[in-house]
C-alpha cells in the first residue's frame, strides 16, 4: 500500500523527449525499424560511462521509450555499445562479442576513451580504441558523456 | 478355426530349437539362428494373443505331462493381451540380440536360456492351474536369473545383482506359493476354473489373506516399492536385449497375476483393497520417478523408470478394484483398461529405451551419463529411436504414454462420484502422483536424452562412439513403429481392451455390440479417436499429432516468407567472450538434478562427504579436497540394510548352536522330541 | 460443420498469434506507466519481431535438429493450444476433442523442446536454464492436473467447452469455494508456467538468476522472433484459458454471427485486462529464490486439494 501511495504521488518522472537528433544514421541501422537491442561491452572502462549508461535507461531519460532495450546476450542484439580503452585482455573477447552479434549490426564507441583511448592513451595495458578493434559505426564524445548524448545517439539507430 | 493351439505350438517348437541351436551350433552363428528362433517365439505369442484378443478361446488339459497335478493351459482374452505384449518385446529383444550379442554374451548357456526365457513369459499367461503358472513362473525366474548374471565374469557388481535378483524373486515366490496353496486349500481344487467357483465361499479373512500375499508376490515382480529392490540392480547389470525383457515383458506380468487373482479368481474384494493398492501404486510410482529423475546411470534411470510405470498400472487396478467395490461397473472398466493400455505402451517404449541405451552401451562401454554426450552425430539413427522412446515416456502428446495416462486420469476424476471418504482422499492423492511422476519423468527423460546424447562429448569414450550394426536399430526400429502406431491409433485395440476387461470378470466391460457399431466397451470411437462410451470425453490422437505436424510447417513456411535477413550461418557457442567452452563446462546429469534433488532432499536423504586433507606444515594450507556425493536408494539403506544386518547377526548366534558336537545334536533331538509330546498331552 | 464454428476457430488463432504481442507491449508499458517511465508503447514487441525477422540466423556449432525445431516447436504447439481454447466459442468442429489436459501437456510439450534445446547447445547457461525449467515444470503439474479436476467436477467432464458452457449457463458455481480456489490456485501455476515473476524475471540480464531467458541465450534473428512469440502466444493463451473458465460471459455458445463478433471483442478486452492486473501486481513483487519456489507452488497445490475436497463435502454427499 505503501508502494501504491508512492506511485500515485510521484507520478511521471521521465522527462518530455527532447527533439530527434540530427546527425547521419548508420547504414545498418536503417534496418532496425525502431527496435534495437543494445549489448553492452565494458572493454576497459573506469565505470563512468556505465553509470552515464545506466542513467540512460533508468527512468528519467528512459531510453527504451525510443525501442533500445538492454539484452543478456550478443545474439539477441543489434546494437553493440563499448565502453573504455580496449585492454589487452579484452581485445579478444570484444572482437568475439562482436562476431557473436548477427548481421546487421551497429557499434556505438560511447566516451572519450573508447573513441581516442582519452586520458590512457599510451598507456601499457592498451590495445587501442575500439575503432582499432572493431568497425566503430557511431561515436559519444564525453568524459563520461551525459546520458542525452547517449540517448541520442540510440534515437539515430533506433529512427524514433 | 483356433489359432491360438498350433501358435502356442509353434513357440514351444521354436523355443526348443532355439535352445538346442544355442548349445550346438558354432559360435560364429549362434547369435544369429538363436535370434531367428527366439524372434519365432515371440513371433507365435504374438500371433496366439493376437487371436485370443480376437475373441478365440482356447484350453487344453494335458494330464500325463507332469505327475500328480498334470498341465492345465488356457487362453482368454485378458492372457492373451499379455502374451501378445510378450510376444511382441520378444520379437524385438530378439532381433535386437542378433547383433547385441555378436560381441557381448555369445556364450553357450547364455544363448541357449534365452529362448526358454522367452518361452515362459509367452506362456506364463497361459497357465490354468496353480501348480502349472507356479511352475512356469518359477521357470521364468530361474531363467531370468540366468540372464541376468551372464557377464558375471566381467564385473563383480553382476554377482551382487544376481543374489538380490534370487533372493527377492524366491521371497516373491514363497508369497505366492502361501497366497495361492492357501487359496487352492480352501477352495477344494487347483485349476482356476474352481478356485472361480469357490471363490464366493470362502471367508472374507482368507480371501483377504490370499489377495495381500498375492499383491506382495506379484508386486515384487512389478517392481513395486518397497520389494523394488533388486531392480536398479538387476536391469543395469544384464545384457541389454535382457533388461528390455525383462522391464518390458516380465514386469508385466506381475501385473498379470494380480489382475487375474484379484479380479478373475476372487472375483473383486472389499473397498480396502482397492485403497492398498492405489496407495501402493502411488508411492510407487513417486519414488521410483523421484529415484529416476536425480539418476546419473542410463540403465538405472530406465530401470527406476519401469518401476514409476509399473505403479502407475497399480493405480489403475487398485482403481478398478474400488470401483468395481463400489458397484460402478463402467468405472472400473474403464481404469482396468487404462491400465492394461499402459500395460502395452510402456512394453512399446521401454523395449525401444532399453535398446537404444544397449546400443550407447556397447557404442562407449559406460553408463554414466555424466560422461556421455555428444552421441546425436556420431549415433544418429540410435539418437532418433531414443527421442521416440522419450516421447512415449514423458507423457506428453504425441507420445503413446499420453493416451494411457490419459484414460487413467479420466477414470480417477470420474470416479469422485464412488462413495467413501477414503475414497474422496485417496483420488486426488492418486491424480497427483500421476500428475507428479508425469512432470518428473518429464524432467528425467530430457536429462536422459539431452546430456546423454545432445551436445559435446565429455569422455573419450563417448567421442569414440558409433553407429550400431543394423539388427540392433532394426529391433529397437521395430519398437519405435510400435510406439508411433499405438501413439497415432489406439482407437485398434479399443475392442481387444474391452474383451480383456471383460475376461478379467468385470461386468459390462466387454464389447457386446448393443451399444453402436463401435462396441460397448469402456471406450470406443473407431480408430481415429478414442470416446468414453459411459462418460462424456474423447481424444483424438491422430488429430493432435497432424495439428501439430501441420502448425509446425505453417509456422516454417511463414517465417521463410517473411524473412528478410542475410541467409543462416553458423557461429562458435557464445560464452561470454570467452573461447569455445569445453566439455567441462556443460551440465551434467548430476548438476542438471541437482535442483530437484534439493527439493526432495527429505524423500531421498543425498549423502555428501567433505574431505580436507591439511599439508602436514600446517592446519590452514589445504593439499587436497576431496568431496563426494552419492544419491543412495533410501528404502534400501533404512529398510534392507538392517534387515541383512539382523539377519547376519541371527546366523553368528546361530552358529553358536551347531559347533559339530554330536552330544549336542543329540540333546537337541531329545529335547525336541520331549517338547512335541508334551505338546500333544497338553493339547489332547 | 457448421461454418461459423470454423470462422470461430480461425478467427481466434489469428487473433492469439496477433494480439499475443500486443499484449506482451500492453503489460510493459503498464509497468513502465507505474515506474514512472513513459514506455515504448504497446506495439514495441510487433516492432520487435519485424526487426528479428530481419536479421541473420544463427546456428551454433555442435547443434543439432534439436536446436533448430524448438521455436517452431513453441509455436506450434501453442497455435494448436489456441486452436483449442474456447476462446469466442463453444461450439467450434474442435470442441469435442478441446480437453483441458490435452491442452495443458500441449504447452508442457512446448516447455520440453525448449529445455532439449538448451540443453542442445552444451553452454552452462543452457544446460542450467533446461535444469531449472524442466524442475519448475515438474512440480507445476500436480497443481495444474489437481485445478483441473477441480473445475471438471460441476461439469462431470475434462473436455473444455463442456466445462465453459456449464459455467455460463449455471454461473453460481464459479462463485462457490471450488471455483475460487482453483481460481487462485491456476493463476499461480500460470505465473509459473509463463516465467512471470515472481518465479521468473522475464526482463532479467543476470544470467544466474535466469530460467527461460537461459534457455534461449543462442538464438538470433527469426529463431529468437519464434521464441518470442511463441513465450507470449503462451501467456494470452493461459490468461484467455483463465477468462474462459472463470469469466466465461460472452463466450458464444450458440451458432450466431453476431455473438462472434461480440465474443471476440470480449474475449479481447477480458484477456487484455488480465494482462494489465497482471503487469500491475508484477510491479509490488519480487523474484523469489529459485528454491522458494516450490514452497509456491506447494501452497498453491495446497488451494487446488482444498478446492476438490470443497467440492466433495460442501456438495452434501
Amino acid at each position: 500500500m505503501d508502494l501504491l501511495r508512492k506511485i500515485r504521488e510521484i507520478g511521471r518522472v521521465a522527462e518530455p523527449a527532447p527533439p530527434h537528433p540530427e546527425g547521419e544514421v548508420p547504414p545498418s541501422a536503417r534496418e532496425l525499424h525502431g527496435s534495437a537491442q543494445v549489448r553492452h561491452v565494458d572493454a576497459g572502462s573506469c565505470n563512468g560511462c556505465e553509470i552515464e549508461i545506466g542513467g540512460a535507461f533508468g527512468p528519467v531519460y528512459d531510453a527504451e521509450r525510443y525501442g533500445a532495450r538492454l539484452v543478456a546476450s550478443p545474439r539477441h542484439a543489434d546494437v553493440l555499445l563499448v565502453t573504455g580503452p580496449v585492454t589487452r585482455n579484452m581485445a579478444e573477447p570484444l572482437r568475439r562479442t562482436h562476431r557473436a552479434v548477427p548481421e546487421p549490426k551497429v557499434v556505438v564507441a560511447v566516451g572519450d576513451c573508447a573513441m581516442n583511448c582519452g586520458l590512457l592513451a599510451g598507456a601499457y595495458g592498451v590495445a587501442g580504441a575500439v575503432a582499432d578493434i572493431v568497425p566503430v559505426d557511431l561515436e559519444v564524445p564525453g568524459c563520461p558523456p551525459e546520458p542525452a548524448a547517449i540517448v541520442a545517439a540510440l534515437r539515430r539507430v533506433t529512427g524514433r | 478355426m483356433n489359432a491360438i493351439a498350433p501358435a502356442l505350438a509353434a513357440a514351444s517348437g521354436l523355443a526348443a530349437a532355439g535352445s538346442a541351436a544355442g548349445l550346438v551350433s558354432p559360435e560364429r552363428l549362434r547369435p544369429a539362428l538363436v535370434g531367428v528362433c527366439t524372434a519365432g517365439v515371440g513371433a507365435a505369442g504374438l500371433a496366439a494373443g493376437g487371436a485370443a484378443l480376437g475373441g478365440q478361446r482356447w484350453s487344453a488339459s494335458l494330464p500325463d505331462l507332469l505327475p500328480l497335478a498334470g498341465v492345465h493351459l488356457a487362453l482368454d482374452a485378458l492372457s492373451g493381451l499379455f502374451t501378445a505384449v510378450s510376444g511382441g518385446v520378444i520379437v524385438v529383444a530378439a532381433v535386437y540380440g542378433i547383433g547385441y550379442s555378436r560381441q557381448g554374451p555369445a556364450g553357450r548357456g547364455v544363448q541357449a536360456v534365452l529362448p526358454l526365457f522367452a518361452w515362459t513369459l509367452v506362456m506364463v499367461p497361459a497357465g490354468a492351474a496353480v501348480s502349472t503358472f507356479l511352475l512356469l513362473w518359477e521357470l521364468m525366474a530361474a531363467s531370468s536369473l540366468l540372464l541376468v548374471v551372464a557377464e558375471h565374469r566381467k564385473r563383480a557388481a553382476v554377482r551382487e545383482a544376481g543374489v538380490w535378483y534370487a533372493v527377492m524373486t524366491h521371497l516373491g515366490l514363497v508369497c505366492l506359493l502361501i497366497a495361492l496353496v492357501l487359496f487352492a486349500a480352501r477352495a477344494g481344487g487347483e485349476t482356476f476354473p474352481a478356485l472361480r467357483a469357490a471363490s464366493d465361499t470362502l471367508s472374507p479373512a482368507v480371501r483377504g489373506t490370499v489377495f495381500v500375499l498375492a499383491l506382495a508376490g506379484f508386486g515384487s515382480k512389478a517392481d513395486m516399492v518397497p520389494l523394488h529392490a533388486w531392480l536398479p540392480r538387476a536391469y543395469p547389470e544384464a545384457p541389454s536385449h535382457v533388461s528390455a525383457l525383462m522391464s518390458a515383458a516380465m514386469a508385466n506380468l506381475g501385473a498379470y497375476g494380480l489382475i487375474r487373482t484379484a479380479f478373475d479368481l476372487l472375483g473383486g474384494g472389499p473397498r480396502w483393497w482397492g485403497l492398498l493398492a492405489v496407495a501402493l501404486g502411488a508411492v510407487t510410482a513417486v519414488y521410483g520417478i523421484v529415484q529416476a529423475a536425480v539418476a546419473t546411470d542410463l540403465k538405472c534411470l530406465l530401470a527406476y523408470s519401469t518401476s514409476e510405470n509399473l505403479g502407475l498400472v497399480l493405480i489403475g487396478i487398485g482403481a478398478a478394484l474400488l470401483f468395481d467395490a463400489g458397484g460402478n461397473c463402467a468405472l472400473a472398466a474403464l481404469a482396468l483398461v487404462a491400465a492394461l493400455l499402459h500395460v502395452v505402451n510402456h512394453a512399446a517404449f521401454k523395449a525401444l529405451l532399453f535398446g537404444a541405451a544397449g546400443s550407447v552401451v556397447r557404442a562407449t562401454g559406460t553408463r554414466d551419463l555424466d560422461a556421455l554426450g555428444g552421441l546425436r552425430p556420431r549415433m544418429p539413427v540410435t539418437t532418433a529411436l531414443f527421442a521416440v522412446g522419450a516421447l512415449g515416456a514423458i507423457a506428453l502428446p504425441p507420445g503413446n504414454g499420453f493416451i494411457s495416462e490419459w484414460l487413467l486420469l479420466q477414470s480417477l476424476i470420474h470416479g469422485l462420484a464412488a462413495p467413501g471418504v477414503a475414497t474422496a482422499v485417496m483420488l486426488p492423492v492418486a491424480i497427483a502422483a500421476i500428475a507428479l511422476s508425469a512432470g518428473l519423468a518429464a524432467a528425467a527423460f530430457v536429462k536422459a536424452l539431452g546430456v546423454g546424447f545432445f551436445a559435446r562429448p565429455r569422455s573419450a569414450a563417448a567421442a569414440r562412439a558409433h553407429e550400431s550394426p543394423p539388427t540392433m536399430l532394426a529391433g529397437a526400429g521395430l519398437s519405435a513403429a510400435a510406439c508411433v502406431a499405438l501413439a497415432l491409433v489406439p482407437g485398434v485395440l479399443a475392442d481387444g481392451l474391452g474383451r480383456a476387461a471383460a475376461a478379467a470378470g468385470l461386468r459390462g466391460a466387454g464389447p457386446t455390440g448393443g451399444a453402436g457399431a463401435a462396441g460397448g466397451g469402456p471406450i470406443g470411437g473407431g480408430e481415429l479417436r478414442l470416446r468414453l462410451t459411459e462418460l462424456s470425453g474423447r481424444l483424438a490422437p491422430l488429430w493432435i499429432a497432424a495439428a501439430l505436424v501441420a502448425a509446425v510447417a505453417a509456422v516454417l513456411l511463414l517465417v521463410r516468407a517473411l524473412a528478410r535477413g542475410p541467409r543462416r550461418t553458423g557461429a562458435p557457442l557464445w560464452a561470454c567472450g570467452a573461447g569455445a567452452p569445453t566439455a567441462r563446462m556443460e551440465y551434467t546429469a548430476t548438476s542438471f538434478a541437482e535442483p530437484l534433488q534439493r527439493v526432495f532432499d527429505d524423500v531421498l536423504a543425498p549423502e555428501q562427504d567433505v574431505d580436507v586433507t591439511p599439508v602436514r606444515e600446517s592446519a590452514y594450507l589445504v593439499e587436497r579436497v576431496r568431496y563426494q556425493h552419492r544419491v543412495p536408494d533410501r528404502i534400501e539403506h533404512r529398510l534392507y540394510q538392517p534387515l541383512l544386518r539382523l539377519l547376519a547377526r541371527a546366523g553368528r548366534a546361530g552358529r553358536r548352536l551347531a559347533d559339530g558336537s554330536v552330544h549336542r545334536y543329540l540333546g537337541y533331538g531329545f529335547t525336541t522330541l520331549v517338547a512335541v509330546l508334551l505338546a500333544l498331552v497338553v493339547t489332547r | 460443420m457448421n461454418p461459423v464454428g470454423t470462422v470461430a476457430v480461425v478467427a481466434q488463432v489469428v487473433l492469439a498469434c496477433a494480439g499475443a504481442p500486443w499484449l506482451a507491449g500492453l503489460m510493459r508499458q503498464v509497468r513502465a506507466r507505474l515506474e514512472g517511465r513513459v514506455g515504448a508503447g504497446p506495439g514495441q514487441p510487433w516492432r520487435d519481431l519485424r526487426k528479428l525477422l530481419h536479421k541473420q540466423p544463427v546456428t551454433a556449432t555442435g547443434t543439432g535438429p534439436a536446436f533448430r525445431a524448438a521455436p517452431l516447436v513453441v509455436v506450434a504447439t501453442a497455435v494448436v493450444a489456441a486452436a483449442l481454447v474456447p476462446l469466442v466459442s463453444t461450439r467450434t468442429p474442435v470442441s469435442g476433442d478441446a480437453d483441458l489436459i490435452v491442452v495443458v501437456a500441449l504447452l508442457a510439450l512446448g516447455t520440453v523442446s525448449l529445455a532439449l534445446a538448451g540443453l542442445d547447445t552444451g553452454t552452462a547457461f543452457g544446460g542450467m536454464g533446461a535444469s531449472r525449467e524442466m524442475t519448475v515444470a515438474a512440480l507445476v503439474e500436480p497443481t495444474l492436473l489437481m485445478s483441473v479436476f477441480a473445475l471438471s467436477i460441476p461439469a462431470d467432464s475434462t473436455n473444455l467447452a463442456a466445462i465453459v458452457t456449464g459455467a455460463v449457463h449455471d454461473p453460481a458455481r464459479l462463485a462457490t469455494p471450488t471455483g475460487l480456489l482453483a481460481a487462485v490456485a491456476l493463476v499461480a501455476v500460470t505465473l509459473a508456467e509463463t516465467g512471470r515473476l515472481p518465479v521468473d524475471n522475464p526482463s532479467t540480464h543476470l544470467e544466474l538468476t535466469m530460467i527461460h531467458e537461459a534457455m534461449v541465450l543462442e538464438y538470433s534473428g527469426p529463431d529468437l522472433a519464434l521464441i518470442e512469440l511463441g513465450a507470449q502466444l503462451r501467456l494470452t493463451v493461459l490468461l484467455g484459458l483463465l477468462a474462459s473458465l472463470f469469466t466465461p460471459w460472452g463466450i458464444a455458445t450458440g451458432t450466431g454471427a453476431a455473438a462472434l463478433v461480440l465474443a471476440l471483442v470480449v474475449v479481447t478486452v477480458k484477456v487484455a485486462l488480465l494482462g494489465a492486473l497482471l503487469a500491475a501486481a508484477e510491479v509490488f513483487l519480487a523474484k523469489i529464490r529459485l528454491f522458494r519456489v516450490p514452497e509456491l507452488l506447494a501452497g498453491s497445490f495446497l488451494l487446488a486439494l482444498l478446492a476438490v475436497a470443497a467440492s466433495y463435502f460442501l456438495t452434501g454427499e
